[in-house]
């Protein structure tokens, strides 16, 4: 072997570290030094690169800072009207759900670390209210809704609860009682003016969901009836919260993206659940469910589960598309941008998958035209096609992509950014701006519907790297307002803005025309 | 094993050789350890999240223990900074050298290049059965056999002498 030859040679060295020993086992430093001098160039070229960047941009990467308001003083008495889907997730960002979510939630969380939606409602701050009473016209809703109001400890099955609330067998009488503050509306879409005018009108606060009315006529009385009282007034457009719309909001106010002539918006869903096809309650029967009081103010119709279970696929008591997820989409943009009403609007559509009996369309289009700033807003939907099309802003010198997250990249074709592009400092195909909430606690969430919430911003935002229901958000503020008597986010004026836009493109999609908006009569022109 | 080689045991091209291959090894690892470490977002999380094969069960519950997935991010960071240097400055060579085949073999196994599997994280190139880390897992392997941390390394201070 040749190690046993040189075993001999080693004999001979003289002892001591030689000047060439030391030359040959520090040999290697030398490249040490060359790897410190090609990192520093490396890290200061990017260095470099950002601030050039940011400089263009001028934008933060810090989180938007939309600190939280105390609570405090004498607990609010809320009212709850409407125990389904909604009413279900509204009453558990007040913090109360039922002992059977609990548990099932708890469950899941054990089965999947990833799932964090227990420890999440566990930790979801307390906002200082009760719910004194709730109204549901189907008995065995109205029942859960009792022992999840009285479930003030978040327990599951067989846990300690609280007070019961009361429950009211029609929304008037509770909105006549006065152990009764504030209300909550998630009915149907055929009720939500009606009940809030007449919260309004005995001074309750009224937190209603979207859309804010069912017909045009009552949106003008409902607005009257509000600014009369001197109520706070929220529409459930929980993307009020979501951080990455106040960053977009502040890229849009820096001029980042240059003039603004295209936004396009989309919903995409592909299941039943998405296409209102809800499930049907096995113990639900014309016994228990107050027919006539549902129907109200809707065209009369012999007792359906169907329509009772599944109503948003009826004009009766529905507002379709537009009034369920343009309206979302709507108030992201006019919260970023403060867009207001159209000057026209146009829709087409139809009922082309789900030919389930329904009256309203699963596939629609909208086109609305904002001549006074050179912007067309162009809404699509498909309830028949999972395809994600983003939510994109888009100006000459950049165009913005907004979801939970939020990315901008500059235009090949840009004006303002021409010299930095040309000069390398921006990449057209690389994001200038992206933000990421929550970047570090990245964390998987449930199911398919959920992820697509999630990534409209509907479901959950982060505030410091925590995961937060954005509906909570929207419900605290509400609360917060209350007490500090001033009005939210999505008030009533926000809300006129979404009624009105909503009802054109209804009433261009029914009636196959284009409609106008009478800026100074304040009047929607459909000739 | 052989553990101690001296100057004359290798041709002198042959020496050259196998120190620049230790050289870049070295390199790279500091490289990868570094740019993770400056990132305070970086995280094995997406990574061990898109792990694929017979062991891909494990990685992905290690991504799902926030303590495990710390201790994994930690080890990472450091682990590969600490081999780097080791292979560079020629220093615990056996050590560096042991310590990146079993940190390899862990990328290699959440990731092994297999026929039908496709990653989130996109590949820059084209493999089946071998890829690059495969080839630097070998190439260590290579260094483990013909060491030269003794020769041209910091570890020469610490060699024992043959007598």
């Amino acid at each position: 072997m040749a190690k046993d030859k040189n075993n001999k040679k080693e004999l001979t060295r003289p002892k001591g570290i030689s000047r060439r020993e030391v030359i040959k086992g520090l040999s290697t430093i030398p490249f040490m030094g060359a790897f410190a001098a090609a990192w520093f160039r490396k890290s200061s070229v990017e260095q470099q690169l950002k601030e050039n960047l940011l400089e263009a941009v001028n934008l933060t990467a810090e989180p938007a800072d939309l600190a939280p308001v105390a609570v405090g003083g004498k607990p609010l008495r809320l009212g709850m009207i409407g125990f389904g889907i909604r009413g279900r997730h509204l009453l558990r960002a007040t913090g109360h759900a039922e002992p059977k979510w609990i548990d099932d939630t708890r469950t899941a969380a054990a089965e999947n670390n990833l799932n964090t939606s227990y420890e999440d409602f566990m930790n979801q701050e307390s906002l200082n209210i009760v719910i004194s009473g709730v109204c549901d016209i189907f008995d065995i809703y109205a029942e859960e809704a009792i022992l999840t109001g009285s479930n003030v400890n978040r327990q599951g099955a067989g846990g300690k609860m609280g007070t019961a609330p009361r429950r009211y067998r029609s929304y008037k009488e509770m909105i006549a009682s006065p152990e009764i503050d504030a209300v909550i509306i998630a009915a149907p879409d055929h009720w939500h003016a009606t009940m809030a005018i007449e919260a309004a009108r005995m001074g309750k606060h009224v937190y209603v969901e979207k859309p804010m009315t069912w017909t045009v006529p009552e949106t003008y009385e409902l607005v009257k009836a509000v600014k009369e009282s001197n109520i706070i007034f929220q529409l459930g457009h929980q993307g009020r919260q979501t951080e990455s719309y106040v960053k977009a909001k502040e890229a849009i106010q820096k001029n980042i993206l240059g003039k603004i002539t295209l936004v396009e918006v989309c919903t995409n869903r592909n299941d039943p659940n998405g296409a209102w096809v809800y499930p049907i309650h096995p113990g639900a029967g014309q016994q228990n469910i107050d027919w006539q009081q549902f129907l109200g103010a809707a065209p009369y119709h012999d007792f359906s589960l169907e329509r009772f279970f599944r109503w948003r696929c009826w004009w009766d008591y529905s507002t379709g598309l537009n009034g369920d997820l343009l309206t979302h989409e709507y108030d992201c943009i006019n919260q970023i941008m403060g867009i207001g009403i159209p000057d026209s609007v146009v829709a087409s559509g139809g009922i082309y998958f789900f030919k389930d009996g329904r009256t309203v369309p699963d596939v629609q289009q909208v086109v609305m035209e904002f001549p006074a700033r050179d912007l067309t807003f162009l809404y699509s939907a498909s309830l028949a096609s999972d395809r994600q099309r983003g939510k994109v802003i888009m100006g000459h010198d950049a165009h913005m992509e907004i979801s939970d997250r939020l990315t901008i990249s500059a235009d090949p074709q840009s004006t303002i950014y021409k010299e930095k592009i040309e000069n390398g400092t921006i990449d057209p195909q690389v994001p200038i701006y992206s933000f990421t909430p929550g970047k570090k606690g990245i964390d998987g969430v449930a199911s398919a519907t959920e992820q697509y919430f999630a990534s409209r911003g509907l479901l959950y935002t982060y505030r410091q790297g925590k995961r937060v229901d954005t509906t909570f958000l929207h419900m605290k503020e509400w609360i917060n307002c209350i007490h500090a008597g001033i009005q939210p986010s999505c008030n009533i004026d926000q809300g006129f803005e979404e009624a009105i836009t909503a009802h054109m493109a209804t009433i261009a999609l029914r009636e196959g025309k284009k409609v106008h908006w009478d800026r100074e009569k304040q009047e929607i022109v459909a000739p | 094993m052989v553990n101690s080689f001296a100057d004359k045991d290798y041709a002198k091209p042959q020496l050259i050789l196998l120190v620049l291959l230790r050289l870049s090894i070295g390199w790279h690892f500091l490289y990868e350890g570094a740019v993770k470490i400056i990132n305070p977002d970086w995280s094995s999380f997406g990574y061990l999240m898109d792990s694929k094969g017979l062991f891909a069960g494990l990685f992905i519950s290690m991504a799902t223990h926030q303590g495990v997935l710390q201790v994994v991010d930690f080890l990472n960071m450091w682990g590969l900074l600490l081999i780097g240097l080791g292979l560079m400055l020629g220093l615990f060579t056996r050590l560096s050298v042991i310590c990146g085949i079993v940190l390899l073999s862990f990328y290699f196994l959440s990731h092994p290049p297999l026929a039908g599997i496709q990653y989130i994280i996109p590949q820059e190139g084209s493999y089946l059965l071998v890829n690059k880390t495969l080839i630097e897992i070998i190439a260590l392997c290579v260094l483990l056999v013909f060491p030269t941390g003794q020769i041209a390394g910091i570890d020469r201070f610490f060699r024992k002498k043959r007598d």
